[in-house]
């Protein structure tokens, strides 16, 4: 048993962090306000390394593992978690081709990505399908020599700056999801139409959109595995993904603590510093109990995955417990302010309305329960 | 070309410092520990210089404490090729650093056509390393430099002086330079640079190694102690008007007698 980053990991989480409070931290304020997308910082988070962590070396990645990932993950999360939900898209979407994508798709769509900064999307959530993803709606027709897509997607992250779409559709619905399928789709192909960009509570420098396929034509060699394998391939992704979206709530949990311990030592009450205050040093030692938890449960989520071990259901605890706490400590984050927590003068605000997210997407805490509670008590 | 910088590992700067028991040096078992931030630049330089001239090598060169390699092996992820580790104490004296960096940069066997510096170490501040190193190996030397140019043998370097301006000198290589904030814009180690750096090569020496003895200090440590405390602010109270003549002239009193701003 070990519980030590390796000396690699620690100069990578120092590296991330450096980056999160030089270059995201700095702007991230008035990013949520304007909803300015961070194409400068995933530009430049792109040179560093920190976006695709998932392609392996052997086209192009720089081979991390999911623990080096998700330590960059709350390093770069601590300065911004919408910037990073933005920055981690692309694994996201690229995860289903690196799980579910033959040689020759793998090299053709995954290295391009290691050679400029490309963005991508992943297309699951329609209009009337989101925690039910097996109800996809979204059609795909086999027409000879190419598929035709056609179907509208939803909350699609990225998407007006992705340049490859992976989308989730099902060659008969009635199918459920035996009939899921997933393809590439390049932004260039003729009949797709970008919705507005969402007007959100948080994470609102992060490009959310939906999309509609009109009849779109798609090569009969963009189609991952064969029709029907879609739903194995968004199982995968998901025991890769929901570790590396826990990371974001983690790293805006230790950023919460940090702050609150900050303000609480500064700030004076009763002629003594809110952190003499038994109520407040409480909170912020509840704050810390749910960190530590959060991090260790999504090391192992990861830990797993690395050894090429089963991990859905940690993952799923991971991700639900990382969730639920990043939303109760960056409350109490705000409560511990008191009124200038309420003040987008301050930062706590924001995080709070950042960490809402991370309870609905890549799976509601709902889901996760039904997944832990379906492993636990049988089927 | 060999191109050298020499890196300082120093206290994170929001270290807490405490003095250690015996009040030679500062408590190091739990600090976090970085590269000198005057350093970068002399790192980013000499890789900028490497970019520039093909077939060069550029080795980091830190004297110092062996339990964190911090410094190098950022160095070494931003891009140096190779690094040399001289252990001794944390707490050693300018002079003797100096000898011990002459004492690694000659046992390289390679002989420097450039070594770079950072112009100060934002732990002890002492401001003397690069001109004693330049003394004892014989060299040119500018410190302060916020420009480099190079054109063949020559260098042309700019140097800040007090309020501002600029002094333009040009020097021969192989010269040792130190480097002010200002000269470049330090790179961030990349993902790809740490997984490198932990397969470049790190040479570690003793003391003995290099050349220098006991007899080398010049400085030795004895009584590290924290600044005394602030005394707390006063407070006056002046709410009452038939009371302000008197505050205000007792507060003048104190700014010229005890404060003596005034
Ligand atoms: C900003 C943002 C970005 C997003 N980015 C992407 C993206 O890039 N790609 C993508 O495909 N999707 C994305 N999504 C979609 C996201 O994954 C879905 O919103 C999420 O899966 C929930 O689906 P829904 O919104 O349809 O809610 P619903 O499924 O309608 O759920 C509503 C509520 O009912 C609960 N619920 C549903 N079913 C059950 C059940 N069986 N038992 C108990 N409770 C249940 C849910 O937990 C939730 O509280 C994004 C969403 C947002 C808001
Ligand atoms: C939008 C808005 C509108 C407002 N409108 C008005 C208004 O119209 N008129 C007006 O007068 N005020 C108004 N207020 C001020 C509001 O009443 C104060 O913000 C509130 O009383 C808290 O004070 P504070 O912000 O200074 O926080 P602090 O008093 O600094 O409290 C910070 C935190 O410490 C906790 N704390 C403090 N002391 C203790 C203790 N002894 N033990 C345990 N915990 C403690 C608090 O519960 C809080 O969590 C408004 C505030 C806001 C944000």
């Amino acid at each position: 048993m070990n519980f030590a980053l390796t000396a690699e990991q620690i100069e990578m989480y120092n590296m991330a962090k450096k980056f999160s409070e030089k270059e995201m931290i700095p702007y991230a304020s008035e990013f949520d306000q304007n909803s300015t997308f961070p194409i400068n910082q995933i530009k430049k988070a792109w040179e560093l390394g920190f976006v695709n962590t998932c392609i392996p070396v052997e086209y192009g990645g720089n081979g991390l593992s999911l623990v080096d990932a998700v330590t960059v993950g709350e390093a770069l999360s601590y300065g911004c978690m919408g910037m990073h939900t933005s920055i981690m898209c692309n694994d996201l979407a690229l995860t289903p081709i690196v799980v579910g994508g033959s040689e020759e798709q793998k090299e053709r769509f995954l290295r391009p990505f290691t050679e400029s900064p490309l963005l991508a999307s992943f297309c699951l959530t329609e209009p009337g399908n989101g925690s039910d993803a097996a109800g996809i709606q979204t059609t795909i027709k086999d027409k000879g020599d190419h598929w035709v897509l056609s179907g509208e997607k939803m909350w699609i992250t990225n998407a007006g700056h992705a340049d490859w779409f992976v989308v989730y559709c099902s060659i008969d619905p009635k199918l459920k999801h035996k009939g899921i399928s997933a393809v590439v789709v390049s932004k260039d192909f003729e009949g797709i139409e970008i919705g507005k960009k969402e007007h959100k509570l948080g994470q609102n420098c992060s490009d959310t959109r939906s999309i509609r396929f009109n009849n779109v034509k798609v090569p009969k060699e963009n189609m991952l595995g064969g029709p029907g394998e879609g739903w194995k391939i968004a199982m995968k992704t998901l025991d890769h993904s929901r570790p590396l979206v826990s990371s974001i709530a983690l790293g805006g949990s230790q950023r919460a603590l940090d702050l609150s311990v900050e303000y609480a030592k500064e700030r004076k009450q009763f002629s003594v510093p809110l952190s003499k205050h038994q109520a407040i040093q409480f909170m912020i030692a509840e704050m810390k109990m749910k960190v530590e938890a959060s991090r260790l449960l999504i090391q192992k989520a990861a830990w797993l995955a690395d050894q090429g071990e089963q991990n859905t259901t940690i993952a799923s605890t991971a991700k639900a417990f990382a969730a639920d706490s990043c939303m109760q400590i960056t409350t109490d984050a705000v409560q511990i302010y008191g009124g200038y927590g309420y003040s987008k003068e301050y930062p706590v605000e924001k995080l709070m309305r950042d960490a809402k997210l991370i309870q609905i997407y890549e799976g509601t805490s709902q889901i996760q329960r039904l997944v832990i509670a379906r492993e636990v008590l049988g089927k | 070309m060999n191109i050298f910088v020499c890196v300082k590992q120093v206290p994170d700067t929001e270290t807490k410092v405490q003095p250690n028991g015996d009040g030679t040096f500062i408590e190091t078992n739990s600090i976090k520990w970085i590269m000198n931030p005057y350093d970068e630049f002399a790192v980013e330089q000499a890789l900028l210089v490497k970019a520039a001239n093909a077939g060069s090598t550029v080795t980091v060169v830190r004297v110092g404490g062996v339990k964190d390699t911090e410094a190098l092996r950022t160095a070494m992820a931003m891009g140096a090729d190779e690094a040399i580790l001289v252990e001794a104490e944390d707490n050693l004296d300018s002079y003797s650093i100096a000898k011990a960096l002459k004492g690694a940069i000659d046992k390289s066997g390679k002989s420097a056509d450039l070594i770079l510096c950072g112009k100060q170490a934002i732990d002890d501040d002492c401001l003397q390393v690069p001109q004693i190193l330049a003394t004892m190996m014989e060299l040119p030397s500018v410190s302060v430099i916020v420009g480099f140019e190079q054109d063949g043998d020559k260098v042309t370097v700019k140097r800040e002086i007090e309020g501002g301006a600029l002094e333009i000198y040009e020097l021969n290589k192989p010269c040792i330079l130190a480097t002010n904030k200002g000269i470049n814009t330090p790179r961030y180690a990349s993902l790809p640079g740490i997984m490198k750096a932990k397969r470049k090569p790190m040479q570690q020496l003793s003391l003995g190694d290099v050349g220098v003895t006991a007899d080398d200090r010049r400085v030795v440590y004895s009584d590290f102690q924290l600044p005394p405390e602030k005394p707390a602010g006063k407070k006056f109270d002046a709410m009452d008007e038939a009371d302000q003549q008197k505050v205000v002239e007792e507060v003048v009193g104190l700014l010229r007698t005890e404060a003596k701003v005034i």
